[in-house]
């Protein structure tokens, strides 16, 4: 066969799957994208690097090595000092002070870690992720336990979807942070207030959206249940539920990662806690790098957990997926 | 062209003839009434089917076909229970039905074996809701299996079937149930040719060796021919009984026949009753090739 005829696979084709090697290093790829920037702006000097690091003061009194200034300011200072004939300040181009370099996060990233808190009454950096995810936890839970059973309910009988959608479908357009103060009130200032939050971020789509989902089982099931001589609460149990367990089973991944980004605005609320409070902290003594290593944290643990629910899920729903016939 | 000089398919042998009087001396199994369905349209009432009475004898195998929108579905529909007719009655053994049950067993054209159970377990899904222990129904659903010739993928889940294994499973389940009728909706509808002509003959064996009375719809007309004692042929708009045929074809029934006379004389009328001259549109043809590569 002559080499021009040689069956490669075009990157571009409307809805065909990439090869396995295609898709792993995309994948790879897409994580590499953002970072390679991110190095880019911060270790070419040419690119942006607005401000100037002062290496050498020169006969400029108010400056020291260190020192971060705007650019423009600092040549005038050159300017200044090379007319009176003094000795020039000295200085590299700098990015400002809330754009470290990734190797300066990735320091942050073990140092915080590793490092002691400040005071005793502080708490370690892993010890406020820990709350941090117990917050989520007991959110999403309460959540789950109330929304799933009263989402499928709706889905499957006329009377509960009449009854509680129309409310919800209200509810839900209420942004979660306005019952801050409200939940304060009621639930004190410690973890009560945070946890509410997240359920009230996240039950009401849960309900509609579980609710959706078990409409979405097709008829014909039910119906061929019917014509079995199932009833009632059988079709519920036996038919409905494992029916749309998959289709659940990703609806709550979804909705998990809803809870996640109600955690910043919850830890908020009454007394600063959790991962938030170390972010907020660390804003405020201009440790940016521990900034950047406390979100890339949150992102790692979302990202990690979802794909242990991802393939529990696979692992849970093998009669799902349609890979190889036996027959 | 030449013209087959055909008996006419009311001829019946002798041989016919006589299982047909025995046939009609049997119990009626399935009594349906002047039974008929109106939907609300936004063009208003609109009559799908129009006092169908008909009668399915013991054992009896009775085919329904009619063009489409003919109400074919709609009718089985009814019989199962999944549609309430707005008018007549069906009697199962003399008792009025309303509302589905397991009497009457119902294969559907799409496939609706539950994904998440094993072959076994759907077929023990029936036995189970009337109250069986899981043991007594485990047993019981694994003849049923055996008598699909499936023993061998009792374990398997649907995804890994094919369509024509699923819908012989999906027979299993509806039969575990001992129904009085089966009733099904074009099962082999989505199967390719060759294994739907394998699944007519199967289940015509498995008609031959057990209990059953079956109604099945179907848009083939050798389909209805080759499996049915009768056929009811329905007209559209609204859907009536046109006529009832009474297959000439000799049983036990092999797909060698369907080039006999009396095969194709039923498959003539068959196609006189069905065929709608109104609905054809003609085509407005011109000559776009060489005259000299003319295809005749």
């Amino acid at each position: 066969m002559p080499s021009s005829q040689k069956n490669v696979k075009p990157w571009f084709a409307v809805r065909e799957p990439l090869s396995q090697k295609r898709a792993t290093c995309l994948t790879f790829l897409s994580f590499l994208m953002p970072i390679l920037i991110w190095s880019a702006f911060s270790y070419l000097p040419f690119l942006w690097h607005p401000k100037v690091e002062i290496t050498q003061p020169g006969s400029v009194t108010w400056l020291q090595p260190g020192t971060l200034i705007d650019k423009a300011i600092f040549k005038e200072q050159q300017i200044l000092a090379e007319k009176n004939n003094t000795a020039l300040p000295e200085g590299k181009p700098a990015n400002p002070v809330y754009l470290p370099a990734p190797h300066e996060v990735v320091v942050a990233f073990y140092t915080a870690f590793t490092t002691e808190p400040k005071r005793r009454s502080e708490q370690w950096l892993h010890e406020s992720l820990w709350h941090s995810v117990t917050i989520v936890f007991w959110g999403f839970f309460i959540s789950t336990l109330i929304g799933v059973p009263l989402g499928i309910l709706c889905g499957t009988y006329s009377v509960f979807n009449k009854l509680f959608e129309p409310f919800i479908e209200f509810f839900r357009y209420l942004p979660a942070p306005a019952f801050g103060a409200l939940a304060v009130a009621i639930l004190g200032i410690y973890d009560g207030p945070k946890i509410a939050i997240i359920f009230i971020g996240t039950f009401f789509q849960q309900v509609l959206v579980v609710a959706n989902t078990t409409r979405k089982l097709d008829i014909a099931l039910l119906e061929a249940a019917l014509t079995l001589g199932a009833k009632n609460i059988n079709l519920l149990f036996r038919v409905v539920i494992p029916g749309i367990l998959p289709n659940l089973f990703k609806d709550l991944r979804i909705l998990l990662g809803w809870a996640w980004t109600y955690l910043i605005v919850a830890e908020l609320i009454g007394t600063s806690s959790g991962i938030t409070w170390f972010i907020t902290q660390q804003a405020r003594y201009k440790n940016f790098e521990n900034v950047f290593a406390a979100i890339i944290m949150i992102g790692i643990i979302g990202l990690l957990s979802d794909l242990i629910l991802a393939t529990m899920g696979k692992r849970l729903f093998a009669w799902e997926n349609s890979r190889g016939k036996i027959a | 062209m030449t013209t087959l000089n055909l008996p006419s398919y009311l001829d019946q042998t002798d041989q016919v003839k006589k299982r047909f009087d025995a046939l009609k001396k049997r119990d009626v199994i399935l009594d349906v009434k002047k039974i008929s369905k109106k939907f609300d349209s936004p063009q208003g009432e609109v009559e799908a089917i129009k006092e169908i009475s008909f009668q399915t004898h013991k054992r009896e195998f009775v085919c329904v076909i009619g063009p489409s929108g003919c109400g074919k579905s709609t009718l089985i529909r009814m019989l199962a229970g999944l549609e309430t007719p707005s008018g007549g009655e069906v009697l199962l053994d003399g008792k009025p039905v309303s509302g589905p049950g397991p009497d009457r067993g119902m294969v559907f054209q799409g496939y609706t074996l539950f994904p998440w159970l094993t072959v076994k377990r759907n077929v023990m899904f029936g036995l189970e809701m009337s109250g069986r222990s899981k043991k007594n129904a485990e047993s019981e659903a694994r003849d049923w299996i055996d008598l699909v010739g499936l023993s061998k993928f009792e374990n398997a889940y649907p995804h890994q079937l094919s369509g024509g294994m699923k819908q012989r499973v999906a027979i299993a389940r509806a039969l575990a149930n001992r129904p009085r009728i089966l009733l099904m909706d074009e099962p082999f509808g989505a199967l390719d040719a060759q294994t739907r002509t394998k699944m007519q003959s199967n289940l015509l064996d498995i008609w031959k060796n057990i209990d059953i009375t079956i109604l099945f719809i179907t848009h083939d007309l050798d389909e209805a021919i080759f499996l049915a004692d009768r056929i009811l042929v329905l007209k559209a708009h609204p859907g009536e009984v046109n006529e009832v045929i009474e297959v000439p074809v000799p049983h036990p029934r092999s797909p060698e026949q369907m080039i006999t006379p009396e095969f194709l004389a039923t498959k003539k009328r068959l196609e006189e009753l069905i065929h709608e001259p109104e609905e054809d549109v003609p085509m407005n043809l011109t000559l776009m090739t060489d005259k000299s590569d003319s295809v005749d």
